[in-house]
């Protein structure tokens, strides 16, 4: 399992697509959004948690359709589906390798973008937690929902489609958990990636197996 | 005949509007496509009928 | 007669043959009685003016835009446990009529809304439940349309509905924290038990009758176009093989 992600994550630093593409979605966002809203700071305070958040969605979108299509593309899913390693390990590992690819360098970066939107001062380390919190639950749901598309050759706008719906609650309970200052969001945040986390593998698993048939 | 709606009359009646509007809509695609399937598999059945005889 | 028996197609194409035309026309008997009562005969709220006439609407459309997708994640349960046919296509044939549902909830609440809020849309926590819901259907519908194999669809499509059940409720929690905090009540929310005398209950609950057949009338025709579509397929397959 550790080889696997090992393997992902050197695939992704390589194809440089994963990794910087993110991250610099991330900082365009955050210079788009004043450019429309207007620079007013007290505008700009009270939506940077749900802009940093919702530019952590988009960005986490970017790199997801190839999670498995080019495993399945070349052959080496099948192979891993027949591996020592159940098919839900392989959805974990690589949702796990998505997510250092594409979920830590956003958190880390959050604060720069804090930065750029005004955030108060006492929301950064919120924001940073959250995203901490979240980010997994961004990576796993969007896992199943490249599990789901693999087999489609344009699947990217289909996926958006899926994905979007079900990081809902995770962007609720993430921008409240920032607003708010931890509370009861940031505990159900947890709740939501604990969850998504424990069982979303099998839901993309089997949608796995019955793309490979 | 027509109720005193008063000033909400522009609402309700945009909302019946919808509602009746996009159900008949419903109703009318289903009829559609049912009609159009039943027709393509009369005409694919009635050609097979042929080859078989 | 277990149920089961209509999960072969044949069966199932008999018997909905003969009760559709019934169920049809009960439909229409309910839901033109239930709305022209509804609307013609039916005196104005003291405090909505004639708006609470939009409740014939609304109320059936929302209860069956949540009753359609609970329907949906029986059905796909069924066809990934039992593998019947009838009942993936039956979910298949029930999104449409579910989205439908959920759009006219929507419209009709906002403009219900209006009138209170001053504005044609608003993003009240039910209101917002709803636009969520209808995402929810969009995903699925268009997941059935890219995908070509049909059993492969109907698995997929089947995970998803689960899943996206889940999420909905979740949704659901999230939306009422994210506009009111997680306990209190909803005060812009337009509250449907709130008192809803005699006078209106009536023409209400025949509204709902007319929604629910009106559901039933429009699965059992499309599941039946359905399953001629399937057996078009084969057909056209085999004809191409030659």
């Amino acid at each position: 399992m550790r080889a696997l992600i090992a393997r992902d994550l050197r695939l992704a630093v390589r194809a440089g697509g994963g990794f910087g593409l993110g991250l610099a979605f991330f900082l365009i966002l955050a210079v788009l959004i004043p450019l429309g809203v207007g620079p007013e700071p007290a505008v700009l305070g009270r939506i940077a948690p749900g802009v940093v958040w919702v530019g952590a969605l988009l960005a986490c979108l970017l790199s997801l359709d190839r999670m498995f299509a080019l495993d399945m593309e070349d052959g080496s899913l099948d192979l891993l589906a027949t591996a020592p390693l159940p098919l839900e390990g392989v959805v974990a590992a690589k949702a796990l390798a998505h997510w250092l690819v594409t979920g830590v360098p956003l958190t880390l970066a959050a604060p720069v973008l804090g930065l750029l939107l005004n955030l108060p001062a006492q929301s950064y380390g919120w924001l940073l937690l959250s995203l901490l919190l979240g980010t997994p639950a961004l990576s796993m749901i969007g896992a199943f929902g490249a599990a789901l598309t693999v087999g489609l050759k344009r699947g990217g706008l289909l996926l958006s489609l899926l994905v979007l719906p079900l990081y809902v609650p995770t962007l609720i309970f993430g921008a409240e958990a920032v607003k708010q200052g931890g509370g009861a969001a940031l505990l159900l945040l947890g709740g939501v990636t604990a969850g998504a986390v424990a069982l979303l593998p099998f839901a993309a698993a089997m949608a796995l197996r019955v793309n490979l048939r | 005949m027509m109720p005193e709606l008063g000033k909400y009359a522009v609402a309700v009646l945009s909302a019946y509007g919808a509602g009746i509007g996009l159900i008949a809509a419903l109703v009318a695609v289903s009829l559609w496509q049912s009609r159009k399937v039943r027709a393509a598999l009369r005409a694919a059945e009635a050609r097979r009928g042929r080859v078989d005889g | 007669m277990s149920i089961w028996e209509y999960a072969n197609p044949k069966r199932f194409m008999q018997t909905s043959g003969a009760i559709l035309p019934w169920v049809a026309g009960l439909t229409a008997l309910c839901l033109g009685l239930g709305l022209t009562w509804g609307f013609f005969f039916t005196p104005d709220d003291y405090r909505q003016g004639s708006t609470v006439k939009i409740i014939y609407l609304h109320v059936p459309s929302a209860m069956m835009a949540i009753n359609a997708w609970i329907m949906m994640l029986a059905a796909s349960l069924i066809w990934l446990i039992r593998r019947h046919h009838v009942s993936a296509l039956a979910a298949r044939a029930a999104g449409p009529v579910g989205l439908t549902f959920t759009l006219i909830a929507l419209i009709t609440g906002a403009v219900w809304g209006q009138p209170m809020w001053g504005t044609w849309w608003a993003w009240d926590p039910r209101l917002t439940s709803f636009l969520i819901l209808a995402l929810f259907y969009l995903g699925y519908i268009a997941l059935w349309q890219a995908i070509e194999a049909p059993d492969t669809a109907a698995d997929l499509t089947s995970v998803l509905c689960i899943v996206g059940s889940v999420f909905a409720v979740l949704s659901r929690y999230a939306v009422n924290f994210w506009n009111q905090g997680l306990h209190q009540g909803a005060s812009l929310s337009l509250d449907r038990k709130e008192n809803v005398s005699d006078v209106f209950w009536v023409p209400l609950v025949i509204s709902i009758a007319g929604f629910v057949l009106l559901f039933l009338t429009l699965v059992l025709m499309r599941t039946r176009t359905e399953i001629r579509a399937r057996r078009l397929q084969a057909l056209l397959v085999r004809e191409q093989m030659g």
